[in-house]
């Protein structure tokens, strides 16, 4: 008896996820997909089977368009395992998860990581206080429970979600308190550089033109280029401090939510030890992969923004080619047929990334929020400060693993998904080196917390054999 | 929905259910995560930090930040915003380091004095 095996099984189901199962399926091959949520969308679509006319009002075409993904995938005869918790990942493309407390593993005889992406930590003083949450997390709030703030909220950061979100709380009747943008005129100027590239990409810069268009129409109070942003508050956030144009200001409100653009889930990847570079237009980890999304570990895909951020609209191309190129490797269809179905998925992948350069290089998040000053929490779970890391730096540490041994940042149960850019960052400028020299956490399973008792339960190849 | 929460529900059809947190019957909406039904409720804080015993509360809703941590039935640090509410629930915030014993152990061993 040897473990359940699949033809390809997939981890995540966002759009890259979704897509990469109904092309596998469309060519035969077997497909599991393990995801984290009850159903299917990843966070994008999150909750979309579910969702009721009024929250798909609110939340736009771009939310909608999921349903279809999602309804094509729940049909197409995929193996769907909702609510998994997916707490290792072996080189020999073992997947093991947790289930309702219950430990399982499967084997794949390729596997797709596409575990998306999630909002880039945002240290300033203040944002560890109840109160403050991420952007993402009051539209997920929206999505999947229809809760909206019942009081004016600030929004404040930086990228496209922020403004995404402004519109949608609009449509809802929600007050805005303020929208107070890290991103300044003289960033977009600098961006428009990229813009002869970009202009393949019109459909998506317009979106943007006329998210803040309704923004402004709507009289939302709108403050540009804001610096020292700092929440006040004992022990719940009471207003948001920050200068904009030179004046101080300072805004009540109870509900805060930062936001200041997404990064790639690299817990998986990192933890497998497959090759990553440091981007220095996104300013975070991407994997190395080829044309097709295989990585350094030959047969282990990644597809969507767990690679890179590239949005859902890349993620579902990527998905796509993942799945070609598998059904080639597992000889289902030979080369020339595989190149010709993943003609259009390129064509239509290179005018979805035409324009990131450009948001990339509108949306940097500022240095300050990055590379916060000393007094400042980067390490959530176990409260280190930036001025810790520094001072561990001064003591002769070179990167975060050392840091971590030193002062426990990163040692606390969200295994640096929190701190380990801000991290990473800080470390680098204080020894004046680039981020790539610097290096991330060693991300080492268990992924996800699970008890003794939960890991016994896990069915072995050899146990099986016992049992029958 | 309570005056002091930070959200309030859009209609839904879903209606509520009652769970049990640190001891008080909470109704929260049905049909959303144990996370979004405690800030629906009005939970403002769910755990304190085991370094400074600062208050925290959910932030990211989507399994990434840890903050969210609770005791569900008897389970320590189980990620509130990743878990469905169900009737019934009994669920307990975390404070500060973990004790040797199980809080669920010292609450039967007082029982017992």
């Amino acid at each position: 008896m040897t473990l359940e095996t699949f033809d390809l099984l997939i981890i995540g189901a966002g759009p890259a996820g979704l897509s990469a199962a109904l092309e596998a399926r469309r060519h035969g091959l077997s497909v599991a997909l393990l995801d984290e949520q009850r159903s299917p969308g990843g966070q994008i679509y999150r909750n979309i089977d579910h969702s009721d006319p009024q929250r798909l009002a609110i939340l736009g075409a771009d939310y909608q368009a999921g349903l279809r993904l999602s309804q094509a995938f729940m049909a197409c005869g995929a193996r769907y395992i909702a609510g998994a918790a997916v707490w290792q990942v072996t080189p020999q493309k073992q997947v093991h998860y947790l289930l309702d407390g219950r430990a399982y593993v499967l084997q794949a005889r390729r596997l797709l990581i596409a575990t998306g992406a999630y909002e880039r930590p945002m240290p300033i003083p203040g944002w560890t206080l109840p109160g403050v949450m991420t952007a993402g997390a009051g539209q997920i709030l929206l999505k999947s429970a229809a809760l909206l703030p019942a009081a004016p909220v600030i929004l404040a950061g930086c990228g496209p979600l922020l403004y995404l979100l402004a519109v949608q709380y609009l449509r809802a009747g929600i007050a805005l308190a303020a929208l107070v943008d890290t991103s300044s005129h003289a960033d977009a100027l600098r961006a428009w550089r990229q813009l002869p590239k970009a202009l393949r990409g019109w459909r998506d810069l317009l979106k943007g033109v006329s998210l803040l268009a309704s923004l402004r129409r709507a009289g939302v109070k709108h403050y540009r280029g804001a610096r020292d942003l700092a929440i006040e508050g004992e022990e719940q956030a009471q207003a948001l401090r920050f200068s904009s144009g030179g004046v101080e200001r300072r805004i009540p409100a109870s509900l805060i939510l930062l936001h200041q653009g997404v990064v790639p889930n690299t817990q998986i990847s990192w933890s497998l030890r497959l090759q990553h570079h440091w981007s220095s237009e996104q300013l975070c980890w991407s994997v190395e992969r080829d044309a097709w999304g295989e990585t350094s570990l030959a047969g282990i895909f990644i597809a969507g923004d767990s690679g890179a951020i590239g949005g859902a609209l890349v993620a579902q191309q990527q998905g796509r080619l993942a799945a070609l190129a598998i059904v080639g490797q597992l000889q289902r269809l030979a080369a020339p047929a595989i190149e010709a179905l993943a003609k259009p998925y390129r064509h239509a992948l290179a005018r979805q990334l035409a324009a990131r350069p450009l948001l990339d290089a509108l949306y940097r998040p500022p240095l300050e929020s990055r590379v916060p000053a000393d007094s400042v929490i980067v390490c959530r779970c176990e409260e280190v400060s930036a001025g810790d890391v520094r001072q561990h730096v001064d003591l002769g540490c070179l990167g975060p693993n050392q840091t971590k041994a030193f002062g426990r940042c990163g040692m606390g149960p969200c295994q640096g998904r929190l701190c380990g850019l801000s991290v990473t960052e800080v470390i680098a400028e204080r020894r004046g080196v680039c981020p790539e020299q610097v290096g991330y956490y060693r991300i080492r399973s268990p992924l996800k917390p699970i008890t003794l008792a939960q890991l016994a339960s896990e069915p072995t190849a050899s146990a099986l054999q016992e049992s029958l | 929905m309570p005056a002091d929460s930070l959200f309030r529900q859009l209609p839904t059809d879903a209606g509520l259910l009652s769970i049990e947190f640190d001891g008080q019957t909470l109704q929260v909406p049905a049909g959303v995560s144990l996370a979004a039904a405690l800030l629906a409720s009005g939970v403002r804080r769910s755990r304190s930090t085991p370094v400074n015993g600062s208050p925290r509360a959910p932030y990211c809703m989507m399994g990434v930040c840890f903050e969210c941590l609770v005791e569900v039935d008897g389970v320590p640090n189980c990620q509130a915003c990743l878990l469905p509410v169900a009737p019934g629930l009994r669920v307990r915030s975390q404070h500060g380091a973990r004790s040797l014993s199980p809080a669920s152990a010292l609450e039967e061993h007082h029982d017992d004095a």
